[in-house]
């Protein structure tokens, strides 16, 4: 009768064994979802982020580091205090301060360490470094933030920040995970794959409660963060510093060029604000302060702002008017004040005269020359033909369009051609007396300071210009700069065409700029006003020192501040003579520009 | 004496090789679930688990070298006492025993404790081996069926007190025996349809389309066939008892403490509480399928080895085993299981005694009944109950009482020959 019940009995520890193994196979062989499950549970990927690539001025002085900040974690499981006096003394807190930090932490996590005591300068560091091993559960996390030795150049250096969501979108190669910080402006945005580093990736293991259990695989998937490459900028600090110095209150530009390279000496955009202010735990409380103000301290000026050229553009409007064998230096023209607006001077003037005495009518007749040359019998044509060519020439000298500098955001002013007037007035129904205020550089004509700038190195150079940069060299080697930087442009004026110019420019000083002489030292520059419809006009200067052997070319831009030859001219002539001879002499004359009335 | 007398070569060495294997493999289990990649420490530390086991795996050795010395008339005659004995020892616990949790399972002095739940096993396999092994002994009358499940049901209700409703639950494990002893079958019949039902009732939200289903199943066999009063009336009583049973499953379950309905409940959705309830079965699941075709790697399992999966080494070792071993190693030591156990049979099966038959049984039930349980719960097949995993889980009770019960019959088939035959 219970024969086959043995049977039976095999038969279901068969049956046992084989649903046994059938689910197990289902779920490790068929089903891969545990897998992924398993590894989210314990591989946690850490990234290690690499070490900021450092920023030195031309002279190798520290301008951008990486400051240590230090934060004491916490682990609640093991801390313990046994003389709680000694311990807050030592650590220099309140109980009370102690009590908060702790509860929280205890909050947070058991077992997980939260900070106690945020944000320890090094000096405390030092302090309670030796005290760290008499308590259990304390110890040191040590991040990074940018910091700036001598508070200068907020704009060129630019800062940097949590990625937005628009980059990480661009970020094709997928190189940056949400939180990373990349370089927002300047040259911490212009240089970020230089600066950036490279990150690490390691893969630890954690077990439940997400305490560290070493590396995966003995970190065979695990790679070094290479530490970003360090960069030394054209900037020099001490005239940069000096720039702000003396552009604090104003509101304004100052660039200055080494000419025979395009190294952009001084980069100085006022209003300006301190750049540690836009770093650490503060950044955005800061930064939503600054981008409040109305005086629009994040305003780039150098390369935003856009002002008409004024008297300045007279210079260009030589060059082309003798390269094209117009203008001759001893060309003549009443001072006709018919034709446009002047002030008293001799009359009538040649070429030189025209400069020094900036005389409005000379260059009105002058650019009708260059505009008007009869290729065309219908003078709205001839005007248009002309006036093209001409824009040709004009844009030769850095105008009219970005110049390239290693910043983002520059603006290239604007030189305009046929195409705007027949916009505005209809196609042959404008000619030169529609345009003429072109000739003393107002009208449609906009530069940025910048492009001031580089005119200035043009006249100092006598034709060429070298994009103007702020990278000096990449990590300390000057060849891997970009190749834009190290070509140099022509403007197609012949150098010989110079030599009446730069003396002008030198003579000039004693008309309009006498504030800016330097008694041993020859400076050639010219004064220039930017009308402004909504205030006083805005002073600007232009200039270039030594005048035999340039070392400097500088624009100046002060806005509300009047006539060129004051508040411009002064900040210039200082700003040379720092460069030039490293100190002032002339205090009244500094005082005189801190003290800012310009107006009067 | 002819050579093939002496009972030492007549030990079963298929069986011991077997247990050997199943005690070793587990021992290097035991040092993967508790070892620290970070601190590594030899398998041999007494400060670990695994080094523990290892004095534990020593003494088995020696209760097994005693057992196999012993008399082989000794367990038989000793069987009621030995019984008594633990009975006694099982009241005492939840009085003199330590509480871990809201359960006092071990009794003893310092450092020594025993989990007497887990000795009583063998001791009530021999009570009943000897309760029935009188040739009068029917299985089929009422008399002799109550006097078995007496036997069976003591130990189990003094387990119940302490409270260990795994353990206990062990205990009818033996009614594989009591089947193979002539236990009526419509009892089993009766027995499966009734978890069946019980399964059904739990696992389908809606009671409706259950009553609906017995509903028509009933009028089916009421008008198959020849239809009489008296077939009619006995279908609708079991389809009306059916009914009422899958109504008040739901208010049994409701009644329970609710760490043990959750643990039905994850049975039949584990994502209803992932974190909670579900984690145990839920981490469980993971580091086993995570463990692919042929596992991790020996010590190169994450899941078991950083905590995420609780009771590692003791109820859940088989987790390590299925991460770091993968299926292939889940076959071989299913494969060892499954030839221990068929091994078993063909022994019980050739036993003179109706004794040994029986206490072989026992065994074969005990251990299947572990080494089905336990996986199940594992992969989720089983709601959660501590019960160990034989031969393989950390622990020196279930390890000597597993030891003790594998090797007592093994000593008695050894000795089969130098019994008298009463075999019926």
């Amino acid at each position: 009768m219970n024969d086959q019940r043995p049977f039976i009995i095999i038969i279901v520890i068969f049956l046992v064994g084989l649903v046994l193994l059938t689910k197990l196979f289902m779920i490790q062989v068929v089903d891969d979802s545990f897998s992924r499950k398993a590894e989210r549970n314990a591989i946690q990927r850490v990234v290690d982020h690499p070490y900021r690539g450092l920023i030195y001025d031309r002279n190798g002085e520290l301008l951008v580091y990486n400051n240590p900040i230090f934060d004491l974690m916490v682990v609640p499981k093991e801390f313990a205090v046994k003389d709680t006096a000694r311990f807050l003394n030592i650590f220099g807190i309140e109980k009370e301060q102690l009590i908060t930090a702790y509860n929280a932490a205890k909050k947070y996590s058991w077992v997980k360490p939260s900070p106690l005591i945020k944000q320890i300068s090094t000096t405390d560091f030092a302090k309670i470094q030796d005290f760290l091993i008499d308590y259990p559960g304390l110890f040191i996390t040590t991040r990074s933030v940018r910091s700036y030795p001598t508070p200068i150049a907020a704009h060129a250096l630019g800062y940097i920040g949590e990625i937005n969501a628009q980059q990480l979108e661009r970020d094709t190669a997928d190189y940056y995970e949400q939180g990373d910080y990349v370089g927002l402006s300047g040259m911490e945005r212009f240089y970020e794959d230089e600066l950036r580093g490279k990150k690490g990736v390691k893969y630890k293991m954690v077990n439940v409660r997400g305490v560290d259990k070493g590396p995966f695989k003995n970190g065979a998937y695990d790679t070094a963060s290479v530490a970003g490459t360090n960069l030394t900028s054209t900037l020099d600090r001490d005239l940069q510093l000096y720039g702000e110095f003396l552009m604090q209150g104003k509101t304004g530009s100052v660039v200055a060029i080494e000419p025979k390279s395009g190294e952009i000496l001084a980069f100085v955009s006022a209003p300006f604000y301190d750049p540690n202010e836009l770093t650490g735990a503060d950044f955005g409380k800061n930064y939503s302060i600054l981008n409040s103000m109305n005086s629009k301290p994040f305003l780039n000026r150098p390369i935003m702002a856009r002002y008409p050229p004024g008297s300045i553009f007279k210079i260009v409007q030589s060059l082309i008017g003798l390269q094209e064998g117009i203008l001759f230096p001893e060309t003549t023209y009443a001072c006709n004040k018919s034709l446009v607006a002047c002030h008293n001077h001799p009359s009538p003037v040649n070429l030189f005269g025209a400069i020094r005495n900036s005389c409005n009518p000379y260059y009105h007749q002058a650019f009708r020359r260059m505009i008007n040359r009869e290729v065309s019998s219908n003078t709205f044509k001839d005007t248009e033909i002309g006036l093209d060519a001409w824009r040709e020439k004009v844009l030769k000298f850095g105008l009219g369009g970005r110049l390239g500098v290693d910043m983002l955001g520059e603006y290239g002013g604007d030189v305009p051609s046929s195409k705007l007037y027949d916009r505005v007035y209809g196609e042959g129904r404008w000619k030169y007396s529609t345009i003429y205020s072109l000739s003393i550089g107002q009208g449609e004509l906009l530069v940025t300071p910048l492009q001031m700038a580089n005119l200035a190195a043009i006249f100092a150079n006598k034709g060429f210009y070298y994009t103007p940069h702020l990278i000096k060299a990449v990590d300390g080697d000057p060849t891997r700069i970009p190749q834009k930087y190290r070509t140099k442009h022509e403007v197609g004026v012949d150098a010989k065409h110079f030599d009446l110019i730069q003396d002008a420019m030198a003579e000039a000083l004693y008309g309009t700029a006498n504030r800016a002489i330097i008694q041993d030292l020859v400076i050639a520059g010219k004064t220039g006003t930017a009308q402004n419809p909504h205030g006083e006009d805005h002073s600007v200067f232009v200039a270039f020192a030594p005048k035999d052997d340039p070392k400097i070319a500088i624009a100046v831009y002060v806005e509300n501040a009047g006539w060129g030859g004051r508040a411009a001219a002064s900040t210039a002539s200082l700003m040379i003579e720092k460069y030039i001879k490293g100190q002032i002499t002339r205090p009244a004359l500094e005082e005189y520009v801190l003290a800012g009335n310009f107006i009067y | 004496m002819r050579e093939a007398d002496i009972p030492i070569n007549r030990v079963d060495w298929l069986v011991v090789i077997i247990y050997f294997a199943l005690v070793i493999i587990g021992w290097f289990n035991i040092y993967a679930a508790v070892y620290d990649s970070q601190a590594p420490q030899s398998m041999f530390d007494m400060s670990i688990n695994s080094g523990q086991q290892l004095v534990r795996i020593g003494i088995s050795v020696v209760l097994i070298i005693l057992i196999l010395a012993a008399d082989h008339r000794l367990f038989e005659n000793l069987a009621l006492p030995i019984y008594l004995v633990f009975l006694v020892v099982l009241l005492l616990t939840p009085i003199f025993g330590k509480e871990v949790n809201g359960q006092v399972l071990s009794i003893g002095f310092g450092s020594f404790r025993i989990q007497p739940g887990e000795f009583a096993k063998f001791a009530t396999a021999l009570a009943l081996a000897k309760v029935m092994e009188r040739p009068t002994f029917d299985l089929t009358k009422t008399k002799n069926q109550l006097i078995a499940f007496g036997v069976l049901m003591v130990p189990v209700v003094l387990i119940l007190l302490q409270p260990d409703t795994g353990t206990a639950m062990v205990y009818f494990s033996l009614l594989i025996m009591f089947y193979r002893e002539g236990f009526p079958q419509r009892y089993y019949i009766l027995g499966l349809g009734f978890i069946a039902l019980t399964l059904l009732a739990l696992g389908i939200e809606n009671n409706l389309y259950l009553v609906i289903g017995i509903v028509i199943l009933a009028l089916i066999l009421i008008f198959i066939g020849k239809t009489s009063w008296k077939r009619t009336i006995a279908f609708s009583a079991i389809a009306l008892v059916m009914i009422s049973y899958t109504y008040s499953i739901d208010w049994v379950v409701s009644k329970l403490p609710p760490h043990q309905q959750n643990r039905i409940m994850v049975l039949f959705n584990p994502n209803i509480d992932p974190l909670g309830v579900g984690w145990n079965v839920t981490q469980s699941k993971i580091a086993i399928g995570s463990g692919g075709f042929f596992g991790k790697g020996y010590l190169q399992g994450t899941q078991t080895k950083f905590d995420f999966v609780p009771e590692q080494h003791t109820d859940f070792i088989f987790c390590t085993l299925g991460e770091e071993f993968g299926w292939f190693g889940s076959f071989i030591v299913i494969g060892l299981f499954v030839a221990l156990l068929y091994r078993l049979v063909i022994m019980a099966e050739r036993q003179k005694t109706r004794f040994s038959r029986i206490y072989g049984y026992s065994v074969i039930s005990i251990l299947f009944f572990h080494f089905m349980i336990n996986i199940s719960m594992t992969i989720g097949l089983f709601p959660v109950v501590g019960i160990p995993l034989p031969f393989f889980s950390y622990g020196g009770s279930s390890l000597w009482s597993f030891t003790m019960l594998l090797f007592i019959f093994v000593k008695l088939d050894a000795s089969r020959s130098q019994q008298l035959g009463r075999i019926n």
